[in-house]
């Protein structure tokens, strides 16, 4: 039975009333029967439940509060170090998502053409039961390297071991390619070591803090916005450079408004003030750093004068805030930042930010980078991957030379789009937006015609579910378990994600999906668990812990180690000099500049903008439009523009205008915020909104999307990187 | 520069005050109205020329009584919260001038209805012997009249006064925090009940001394608003904004056409002729005073919603 | 007497809105509705500004023009602290404590009573903070009592420099801003 557009508005938006009417039809509407049968009464009064959030990835340590059974709030687990007790307006609204009226509510299968936003509904049975015969004809004719896995955050675990078990090296996220992976490869190649995540920064004990574009407070990645404040509180000094006057800036004792894309300018000449005034940290550097001297010789030209000309910052204000990082080290950090993928150069900026960071000899110190350390839960006990016969798509002859640690998205669906090095079949997508994500939207639908499959697990029709052969609604956060949350910080600890209430309809866990395609796929013996229940319970037990424990306090720490070094203790870094790489022999060894060079970016035309992006505290990329607790607060994006230059155009605050870009391409309409806090070269909007899914209701269209716009990307040489800062745009009025 | 952004986007508070549509400035009005013929039917009972003028003081009452209640069911439309209108009797809450107007209006019934005592209705007189009975006791006291004059000019005052200070009693909106608005309101009731009697009144006499009065009034209410105006701007420079938007701002159209021209300045300059017997008397200029008495009420229920303390950095 | 009140520190609020979304969930704040809000006031011109973001609800006044006006005496002090609060039975809806209001703080809530904050009175009863101050990721916001010299909000306001909301309405707010 083919489903129009509309009937499928229809059926996403029902309430529970209606899906069980439509069950007349297609009696196969498990959610359906599941509420009925549902027959325990809920418990009266108030229960807590420990958990911690998947609004972003963070994963603070949360309590969900029942009342009289029915989910009424979340707040912060105080055991938590990640929250102390403290969500962020996102982890406080979660509760929204449990009761979004555009869920998803049960499988569906795609009738008329890819992106008709055409379905039926099925069982899961018969969902999967396609899934698995797709699956095993792509193995058996292109072999199993020819499926790939988009998968964003910690519920796509048990999807990655079914890929590796099924036997593709392909696995991805956005995550790397479009966010932090020239950050912890400049890192890497500097260090020999990453910064990871979360952060291992020490803002809470920094004197002196430097972002650079790091918007903390809008980017509210709640630890860190914690640690910022409490440094402010501190009367730490903050140097914010940004185009825009961001809420940082708004904190900052010294603000940069930078050009866009000259930055690598603005730290050579700091480095160049520091190093040729001998304000750095000189025992640290003749101890640890590697190739100083041709370093020292390198960034000798580069002088504020010089920087001034490109950064459009004053000279004196580039030499006053030197000497202020100076003064403070080393409890003086340069944030490296986290959303790094700007101009394509961007793992030499990160190298610059890197060495910088360097000359404040913070590392290991307080105030500087903190040395992580995790609560080490073994893995579970799996039999080994099959090997695959045919290494991953994503960089074929290691063209970016030092993409590693993670997989390229882009890459993958250049391989796609290319059949080179191999063809690839199938996408596999897992809670990842990625007509959203991935810059030129254009490629990624190209890429996606050229599948013979497509599944998307969602808990939403998303733009990419609109796109996919089967969608598989996945439980929310809030109705299901996940794998343990260890990760490297600066207190060592273990945290659960366990259910707090019943999935409303038909939506199935992410473990639960996998085990049961796993099975479907031949591939039970990688499954040997019953329920996640025994799977985390195993985990657990071999540290010497419980499930039921767990259960109990959400949260448990591992005995205390240090994270700084001691006063006569040597950092270890792990790059092939053993020491800080000031000059890398690894990167002119690939031909690349082994200390970082700068290159003007190339200008807008007349009459054009660059095209900025960012976050609002309220939302989470693309997957909180339509939570109404967070829609209540910012129901679509702005487009900031300069006052001076609205005044001139003729734009009013509050009006609807459309961007055009450098490749004709037509936003959706968006409100101008005529606004004195961003440079006139430049414009701003958040990223995540105008998603152009008919059937996801509630966002249908609510803004303009950055994505569309980012038609154009820069490729970062070294890494593979997506530089998306890079577009153009006019301002069209509304008409 | 200085660019203020808010979140907060409240129905009926954001992005300006609109709590009160039509019900109020109509309630309002009618309570003026209710003032200015209860003054006048008041004065001419305790002048003891009621017999002259028979209108006054023998459908006053009554118009009163139906106005009044029309405005009371107004006000009730408004509330939100209906169904416990009744709290408003189970206290008196001494700092509210709502409380105050709520219990003055309720006293005011019992008037109205010894009001209605000097000339009942043929039909009540018959088939009520008490009716009877009352009205020829108070005919037969003029003492009493004068009197129950005297209580209704008070109450009257009262009821003009209330409506006045009711919303300048709300000092968060800058337009309305004029210690003379109840003297406005006071007088343009006046001037609507003057004008009203002006149209009904059959006795030339009546009707000439009410047009009269009519053009005192008026007079008296240029001036009025002249000093309210004057006053409020020279309070603080909100207060100045706040005026300004009836003078030059958002409602200066309908302030000066409708409120000063078509209610006040035309209307008298006809009556003006009219009494000087340069022109036939129209029932048009007195219906102009009593539209713009209740435009007047919109505008400034409208402006002082709109007028706020934050105006000058908005 | 207590006289509770907050001191809220806007060189660390990042107007994040998480004070907005806990009152929401915790007092099942209507969708479209809210008790608290952020106010961004920006003065200067680019680059040289200064921005300050103030978290906004009821003040509390200790002479509040919302009681004074009210007719029923549903909104009235609570006998803890002074708290505003509306007796939801008492309100008839006559909307004249909005209008009092030069904070705005109050709206009709759909079941026609006049809601607004309440100080989370039903939290500091109990000797909990209000849901906004709890949540607040920057630890910006303080509450306590004003009349005590020797409460956290009292040391605040006696070491930094502060400012409350139109002090000239003369409402005698008690919430104030340090700067
Ligand atoms: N133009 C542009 N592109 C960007 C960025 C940008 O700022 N601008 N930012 C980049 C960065 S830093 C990153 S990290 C990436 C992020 O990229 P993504 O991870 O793709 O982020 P979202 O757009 O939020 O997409 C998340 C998807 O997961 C779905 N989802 C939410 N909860 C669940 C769940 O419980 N289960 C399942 N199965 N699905 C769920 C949501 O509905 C949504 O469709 O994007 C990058 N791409
Ligand atoms: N509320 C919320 N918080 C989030 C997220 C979310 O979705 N919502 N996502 C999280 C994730 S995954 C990430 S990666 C981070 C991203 O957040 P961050 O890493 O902090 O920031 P970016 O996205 O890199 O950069 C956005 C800022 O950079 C400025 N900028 C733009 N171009 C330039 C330039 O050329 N030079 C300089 N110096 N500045 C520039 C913009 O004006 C803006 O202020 O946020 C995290 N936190
Ligand atoms: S930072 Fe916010 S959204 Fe992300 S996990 Fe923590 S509380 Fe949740
Ligand atoms: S939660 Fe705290 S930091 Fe965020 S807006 Fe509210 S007061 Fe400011
Ligand atoms: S802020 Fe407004 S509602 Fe709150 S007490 Fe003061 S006047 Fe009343
Ligand atoms: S609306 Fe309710 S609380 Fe407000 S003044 Fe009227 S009765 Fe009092
Ligand atoms: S004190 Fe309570 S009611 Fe008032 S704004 Fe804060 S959370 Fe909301
Ligand atoms: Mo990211």
């Amino acid at each position: 039975m083919a489903i129009s557009r509309r009937r499928f508005l229809k059926i996403t938006g029902a309430t529970f009333g209606a899906v069980a009417a439509t069950s007349a039809i297609n009696p196969v509407i498990k959610g359906a029967k599941k509420i009925e049968e549902k027959t325990v009464k809920p418990v009266k009064g108030i229960v807590k439940i420990p958990t911690y959030c998947d609004i972003c990835f963070w994963k603070c340590g949360a309590v969900a509060y029942l009342k009289d059974g029915k989910l009424w709030k979340i707040e912060g687990n105080p055991e938590d170090p990640l929250s102390k007790g403290r969500l962020c307006p996102r982890g406080t609204g979660g509760i929204g998502a449990h009761y979004d009226e555009n869920r998803l509510k049960a499988p569906l299968l795609r009738k008329g053409s890819r992106g008709k936003e055409e379905f039926v509904q099925v069982t899961w049975d018969e969902a999967l039961d396609f899934i698995a015969r797709k699956m095993k004809k792509i193995k058996s004719d292109y072999g199993p390297e020819s499926m790939v896995l988009f998968s964003h955050g910690v519920g796509g675990t048990f999807f990655k071991h079914l890929m590796k078990a099924y036997g593709t090296p392909n696995l991805t996220a956005p995550s790397f390619a479009q966010c932090r992976g020239p950050r912890e490869i400049g890192f890497d190649l500097t260090y020999g070591d990453a910064i990871g995540s979360p952060e291992r920064t020490d803002l809470k004990n920094a004197e002196c803090i430097v972002l650079i574009g790091s918007h903390i407070g809008e980017n509210m990645h709640n630890t860190q916005v914690q640690e910022f404040s409490a440094a402010v509180e501190k009367g730490a000094s903050i140097i914010v450079v940004d185009p825009r006057f961001s809420v940082a800036a708004s904190k900052a004792k010294y603000y940069l408004p930078i050009k866009p894309g000259t930055d690598i300018a603005l730290l050579l000449a700091w480095m160049n003030v520091i190093v040729n005034e001998k304000l750095y940290d000189e025992e640290f550097i003749n101890k640890y750093a590697f190739g100083f001297e041709q370093f020292k010789y390198e960034i000798s030209k580069y002088t504020p004068e010089w920087a001034y000309i490109e950064t459009t910052i004053e000279p004196e204000l580039i030499r006053k805030t030197a000497r202020e990082m100076a003064r403070y080290k080393p409890a003086t950090i340069v944030h490296p930042g986290r959303h790094t993928t700007w101009y394509g150069n961007d793992t030499q900026r990160s190298r610059a930010i890197a060495l910088l960071n360097a000359l404040m000899g913070n590392w290991g110190k307080k105030g500087g980078f903190y040395l992580p350390y995790k609560y080490e839960i073994p893995k579970y006990p799996y039999p080994p991957y099959p090997k695959p016969a045919r290494e991953a798509a994503d960089n074929p002859n290691h063209k970016y030379p030092f993409a590693e640690g993670e997989k390229l998205s882009t890459g993958l669906r250049e391989a796609t789009l290319t059949e080179k090095p191999y063809p690839i079949k199938g996408w596999f997508v897992y809670g990842t937006n990625l007509t959203q994500s991935l810059p030129n939207r254009k490629e990624t639908i190209e890429a996606i015609q050229k599948l013979d499959l497509i599944v998307v697990v969602d808990v939403v029709p998303s733009e990419i579910a609109g796109w996919a052969d089967v969608v598989l609604p996945e439980s929310v956060y809030l109705e299901r378990y996940d794998d343990l949350n260890t990760p490297l910080f600066r207190e060592g600890f273990v945290s659960l994600r366990q259910p707090v209430v019943d999935s409303p309809h038909d939506q199935k866990p992410n473990w639960w999906i996998a085990k049961k395609l796993g099975e479907k796929l031949g591939l039970q013996k990688y499954f040997p668990w019953k329920n996640i229940e025994e799977y985390l319970d195993t985990r657990l037990k071999l540290a010497g812990l419980s499930l039921k424990e767990l259960k109990k306090k959400g949260v448990i720490k591992a005995p205390e180690e240090p994270v700084y070094l001691d006063k006569n203790e040597d950092p270890e870094f792990y790059t092939p000099t053993g020491k800080i790489e000031f000059y890398s022999l690894q990167l002119k060894e690939k031909g690349f500049d082994p200390v970082p060079k700068y290159t003007r970016p190339e200008e807008p035309p007349a009459g054009y903008f660059r095209l900025l992006y960012g976050r609002a505290p309220v939302h989470t990329f693309s997957k909180t439009q339509s939570n109404k607790l967070l829609s209540d607060l910012m129901q679509e994006n702005e487009l900031w523009i300069n006052a001076d230059v609205a005044r001139r155009m003729g734009i009013k605050n509050g009006e609807y205008v459309r961007l055009k870009n450098q490749d004709g391409i037509v936003s959706n309409k968006v409100k101008a915020k005529v606004t004195e806090r961003i440079r006139t070269d430049c414009v701003f909007m958040v990223h995540g909104f105008g998603q152009q899914s008919k059937m996801y209701r509630k966002t249908f269209e609510k803004g303009a999307s950055d994505s569309q716009l980012i038609t154009r990307y820069k490729v970062d040489p070294i890494m593979g990187g997506t530089g998306m800062n890079v577009n153009f745009v006019t301002i069209e009025w509304e008409v | 520069m200085i660019e203020i952004t808010t979140t907060r986007h409240n129905p009926l508070i954001d992005p300006s005050l609109h709590i009160w549509g039509w019900e109020i400035p109509v309630y309002l009005f009618l309570g003026g109205m209710v003032a200015g013929m209860m003054l006048i039917s008041g004065y001419f009972m305790f002048s003891g020329r009621y017999k002259e003028t028979n209108c006054s003081c023998y459908y006053l009452p009554i118009m009163s009584f139906i106005l009044l209640s029309l405005g009371m069911f107004a006000l009730f439309l408004d509330l939100e919260h209906k169904f416990y209108v009744w709290r408003l009797y189970t206290t008196f809450q001494i700092t509210s001038p709502m409380s105050w107007g709520s219990w003055i209006l309720i006293l005011v019934y019992p008037i109205l209805f010894a009001n209605m005592l000097m000339r009942p209705h043929r039909l009540l007189l018959e088939k009520i012997p008490h009716v009877k009975k009352w009205h020829e006791y108070l005919h037969a006291h003029p003492l009493l009249i004068r009197n129950l004059g005297v209580v209704t000019m008070f109450f009257g005052a009262a009821i003009g006064l209330y409506t006045g200070v009711l919303l300048s009693s709300l000092g968060a909106r800058p337009l309305w925090s004029s210690s003379i608005l109840w003297m406005l309101f006071l007088v343009s009731g006046l001037s609507g009940a003057a004008a009203f009697v002006h149209v009904i009144a059959k006795n030339v006499y009546e009707r000439e001394l009410l047009a009269k009065a009519d053009n005192g009034f008026l007079i008296l209410e240029l001036f009025i608003i002249a000093v309210f105006l004057i006053g409020l701007s020279s309070n603080s420079d909100v207060h100045a904004k706040a005026v300004d938007l009836l003078l030059i701002g958002k409602f200066a159209s309908i302030f000066w056409v409708f409120v000063i021209g078509m209610g006040i300045v035309i209307p008298l300059f006809i009556q003006l002729l009219a009494v000087n017997h340069k022109i036939r008397h129209t029932p048009i200029a007195p219906l102009m005073v009593i539209i713009g008495g209740l435009i007047l009420r919109f505008v400034i229920v409208a402006a002082g919603q709109y007028s706020h303390w934050y105006a000058l950095t908005n | 007497m207590a006289r509770f009140g907050m001191v809220i520190d806007t060189a660390k609020c990042v107007g994040c809105q998480d004070c907005v979304v806990a009152c929401k969930t915790e007092n099942n704040v209507p969708e479209g509705f809210c008790r608290d809000w952020i106010k961004t006031e920006v003065t200067g011109t680019f680059p040289t500004l200064h921005m300050e973001i103030r978290s906004e609800r009821c003040n509390h006044c200790s002479d509040a023009p919302c009681v004074s006006a009210c007719p029923t005496g549903a909104s009235h002090y609570h006998d803890v602290g002074g708290i505003v609060l509306v007796d939801h039975e008492e309100c008839i809806g006559c909307k004249a404590c909005i209008a009092s209001c030069p904070y705005d703080a109050r709206f009709v809530h759909p079941e026609g009573y006049v809601d607004k904050c309440t100080f989370c009175v039903h939290r500091v009863e109990k000797g909990m903070d209000p849901a906004c101050v709890s949540v607040c990721p920057t630890h910006c916001m303080h509450f306590g009592d004003l009349d005590d010299p020797d409460s956290e909000v009292n040391k605040l306001l006696n070491s930094r420099k502060h400012h409350a909301l139109l002090p000239e309405a003369g409402t005698k707010p008690n919430i104030f801003y340090l700067t």
